[in-house]
């Protein structure tokens, strides 16, 4: 018998508008020092599977209608909270997706860590103070934390992203669980560093023979990592099989669907920048800092720290870096919505650092951006029709008679369907608000456009269709565009040229697939080197190397 | 196109339109609107269908319980209770709505202009609100009253510029995690104007604790009103408002309950009201709560 054995499982969530189906009918099990991967799309339901596992979705609305999770012979879903408890301190470990909340910012990690030791459910096994603090630097050692025993008492901000979600996993092996839940633990991670902590959970997994269930919304992480997938989308399971089976013999319609929707090979499109005449934006050893107030007396953050680049009419320039490399601050700083420190930013050959507020009006017409997350970067308040309208309106574009043909022109143009223009941003999913955001920064015709990390928030396959519809709308309105961002994948296929940032300087900058075929430096080799490949045979290759 | 006009009409346009198709679903809300509503025409009409006159005493029968001729009773001057809670709700309303109507002013716009701009001029400014906070505001009424005279409108405005200052820090905490919000910065992007992002993203997106703490501080003027004319800077006796007949109905609470109960009975009403109202309004103003 296996460790874990779900069967049957429904979950419905009761709201006012009715019922809706999370979990539906869904089985699988995992054994002894077995990975299983949950793969699926925001709303599949993949989380809510496993969260039920643990007792931790809110009832209600959530309602468990059938099924059994056998774990050892007991059922999880039916068991009393003493016995959940007992199950949650000894047995099932959980990680989460973010590192950065969920760590308690009061408690140093030290104490955070020995927590589930000194109050452990089971009065038996609960160990001294003394004890736990040996036992948890220990567990920092082996999850790779440099000079444990000085760390013990340092608090969650101290630490980086990636040594978070290294504490996160020594606080789940603890107590020695036996099935070890992982919901998305490398999605806020930079790529290198996903490499690690995937090494790492793999690592102790062989060591510690404990089963994992990895939950993710991306089959690229999941091949080298998983035994078995299984591929969920709203609600069910389309498809159960190991993992060369997933990803070379599928025979899911859906299953095929994400694994062609991930990212790979070279723009298609040929360059169409103007190779001749004066760049269209040219920044010169551009600095901005940012104070910080930490430091006494007040030092800086050098968020970009000298860069000097082109970018030419008509093409698309990919700049990719990790977390902290300066590469939003950039795209900020040259739409004059960071304050810069020094440098020069010249759009046509007027240099917009030097225009006042009132003359960069009808620059800021001619510059637009994109947000990564749809979520925050509407309006609420404001319908679809009044976002798209306001900068129709406010730069004159359109007048009160022609304005309602204009704004649905726009909504035709980024693949909304016309009768939502009075619906709020709260009514549309991350895909479509992406769009909705799309056709505000296409509103005032632009000549270039500052993406900024646009399909990081998106589900695989609806990254796909955007990227589709930010070439078609380059091609189609002549647009030039800087496109941020940290997945290396989506940069290849969509720029023309690729600039690679860390530490606030460009470290390489070439043409796309020169870049890739033969990159000069060794950090960007380390960063092509750590992009997961769908690939579960040349994965393991990666790994065993 | 007609087709969309259509819809226009049936799905609301803009968010006060789509507020009011919601408000108007909510009951509770619309209970609370229905008795603010008619407590307002009620004292609109006093002059005219108060059974008695404010100042009509009959010493002879003194605080006299409910009866057929005083449906509320009188109070010990003999005057009846039902005038003169009438004519204590123009008083009270008004200082409620007025007052509140400069608090919200200032303090909304005080505040959304501090937290957006930021630096030094949000420095001076909440520092200006931090005097004022440490000002003893009786010293700094009873200084207008007495340069300015005893007048009632004066005494609504004063009590308006001190109730504005919770306002403020309540508009400028959220203004300030709201500019750092992404639509914000595609607003400013767009090219728009520091006080058209004010006006259009920022204002609205306070609403839901302003509105909430407005339907606070309605009450709680009208009780500061009882006070300042306890103390003999508000209103006078004959002129009565609900804050003085609670106050007064304190004092023969043990021998004359009605004196107290009846406009205590008033306030709470209107207080119930109000707080349904607020609810229902920061419900209705929050597209994110469903239409239906």
């Amino acid at each position: 018998m296996a460790l874990l054995e779900v069967n049957g499982l429904s979950i419905y969530f009761y709201s006012r508008n009715g019922v809706v189906k999370a979990v539906d009918d869904v089985s699988f099990s995992v054994d002894a020092g077995e990975t299983l991967a949950i793969v699926g799309e925001s709303g599949s339901g993949k989380s809510v599977t496993c969260y039920s596992l643990l007792d931790l979705l809110p009832k209600p609305p959530a309602k468990i209608e059938a099924g059994t999770a056998l774990f050892d012979g007991i059922d999880l879903l039916s068991c009393d909270d003493t016995q959940m408890r007992r199950f949650r301190s000894n047995d099932i470990a959980m990680i989460f997706q973010d590192p950065m909340t969920s760590l308690n910012p009061f408690i140093s990690i030290g104490e955070q860590l020995i927590e589930p030791l000194i109050y452990n459910e089971d009065k038996s096994r609960r160990q001294s103070r003394s004890e736990a603090r040996l036992r948890a630097i220990e567990l920092l050692n082996e999850v790779g934390i440099m000079d444990a025993e000085r760390r013990f008492d340092s608090f969650p901000h101290e630490f980086s992203g990636g040594m978070r979600q290294r504490v996160m996993i020594a606080m789940a092996l603890i107590n020695e669980p036996r099935l070890l839940i992982c919901d998305e633990p490398t999605t806020a991670l930079d790529v290198t560093i996903q490499a690690q902590i995937l090494a790492l959970i793999k690592t102790l997994q062989k060591k510690r023979d404990v089963a994992v269930i990895f939950i993710s919304h991306d089959l690229g992480v999941v091949a080298g990592i998983a035994d078995k997938v299984v591929v969920m989308c709203e609600g069910t399971v389309r498809e159960a099989n190991d993992t060369e089976g997933i990803f070379y013999r599928t025979e899911d319609d859906y299953t095929r669907k994400l694994l062609a929707a991930i990212p790979e090979g070279a723009k298609v499109t040929p360059s169409r920048a103007e190779a001749t005449g004066e760049p269209m934006i040219r920044v010169d050893n551009l600095k901005t800092y940012f104070p910080d107030y930490s430091k006494t007396p007040v030092g800086y953050i050098r968020a970009v720290d000298g860069v000097s680049l082109e970018i030419q009419r008509g093409e698309i320039l990919g700049l990719v870096g990790e977390s902290g490399s300066g590469k939003s601050t950039l795209g900020r700083s040259i739409l004059q919505l960071a304050p810069i420190t020094a440098g020069s930013i010249n759009f046509d050959g007027t240099q917009l650092n030097k225009l006042s507020a009132d003359h960069l009006v009808p620059w800021r017409r001619k510059m637009q951006m994109i947000f990564q997350d749809p979520y925050a970067s509407l309006n609420p308040r404001m319908t679809v029709y009044q976002t798209l309208a306001e900068p129709l309106l406010y730069h004159g574009l359109a007048n009160a008679k022609n304005i309602d043909q204009q704004v649905q022109h726009l909504m035709d143009d980024v693949g909304l369907a016309r009768n939502n223009m009075r619906k709020y941003p709260h009514e549309f999913s991350g895909g479509q608000r992406q769009r909705i955001a799309i056709g505000r920064a296409i509103a005032t015709k632009p000549e270039l456009i500052i993406a900024d990390e646009p399909v990081s928030a998106l589900d695989v396959t609806i990254q796909a269709q955007i990227l589709d519809l930010i070439l078609n709308l380059v091609e189609k309105h002549n647009l030039t565009m800087l496109f941020i961002s940290h997945d290396l994948s989506v940069v290849r296929c969509i720029s023309d040229r690729v600039v690679v940032m860390n530490q606030g300087v460009i470290i390489e900058t070439g043409d796309t697939e020169a870049l890739w075929a033969d990159p000069q430096q060794q950090y960007t080799r380390d960063l092509l080197a750590a992009i997961p490949m769908a690939d579960p045979k040349s994965e393991r290759l990666r790994t065993t190397r | 196109m007609d087709q969309i006009k259509a819809s226009e009409q049936e799905q609301g346009t803009s968010l006060w339109k789509d507020a009011w198709i919601k408000l108007s679903k909510n009951y509770l809300a619309l209970f609370g609107l229905s008795v603010l509503a008619l407590l307002c025409i009620v004292s609109l009409l006093t002059p005219w269908i108060a059974p008695y006159g404010y100042e009509e005493q009959n010493l002879i029968l003194g605080a006299s319980a409910p009866s057929l001729e005083h449906w509320l009773g009188t109070d010990i001057f003999g005057r009846d209770m039902l005038t003169r809670i009438m004519y204590g709700g123009r008083v009270s309303l008004t200082v409620g709505f007025i007052a509140t109507a400069v608090a919200l002013i200032i303090g909304v716009l005080w505040g959304a202009i501090a937290g957006f701009v930021g630096g030094r001029v949000d420095a001076v400014m909440m520092r200006i609100v931090d005097i004022m906070y440490a000002l003893p505001f009786m010293i700094f009424i009873v200084l207008l009253m007495v340069v300015f005279g005893r007048n009632i409108l004066l005494l609504f405005l004063a009590i308006g510029a001190v109730e504005w200052l919770t306002m403020a820090r309540i508009v400028r905490s959220q203004v300030m995690s709201l500019r750092e919000q992404e639509f914000v910065e595609a607003a400013h992007s767009l090219g728009l104007s520091q006080w058209t992002i004010i006006r259009r993203h920022i204002i609205p997106n306070t609403l839901g604790p302003v509105i909430v703490y407005t339907t606070l501080t309605i009450p709680s003027v009208m009780l500061l009103e009882a006070f300042l004319s306890f103390l003999g800077l508000g209103i006078q006796p004959p002129q009565s408002s609900w804050g003085l007949l609670i106050n007064y109905g304190v004092e023969t609470m043990e021998e004359y309950p009605w004196l107290l109960i009846f406009p205590g009975v008033t306030l709470s009403l209107t207080l119930f009201a109000l707080n349904f109202l607020g609810d229902g309004l920061r419900d209705a103003l929050d597209p994110r709560t469903s239409k239906d």
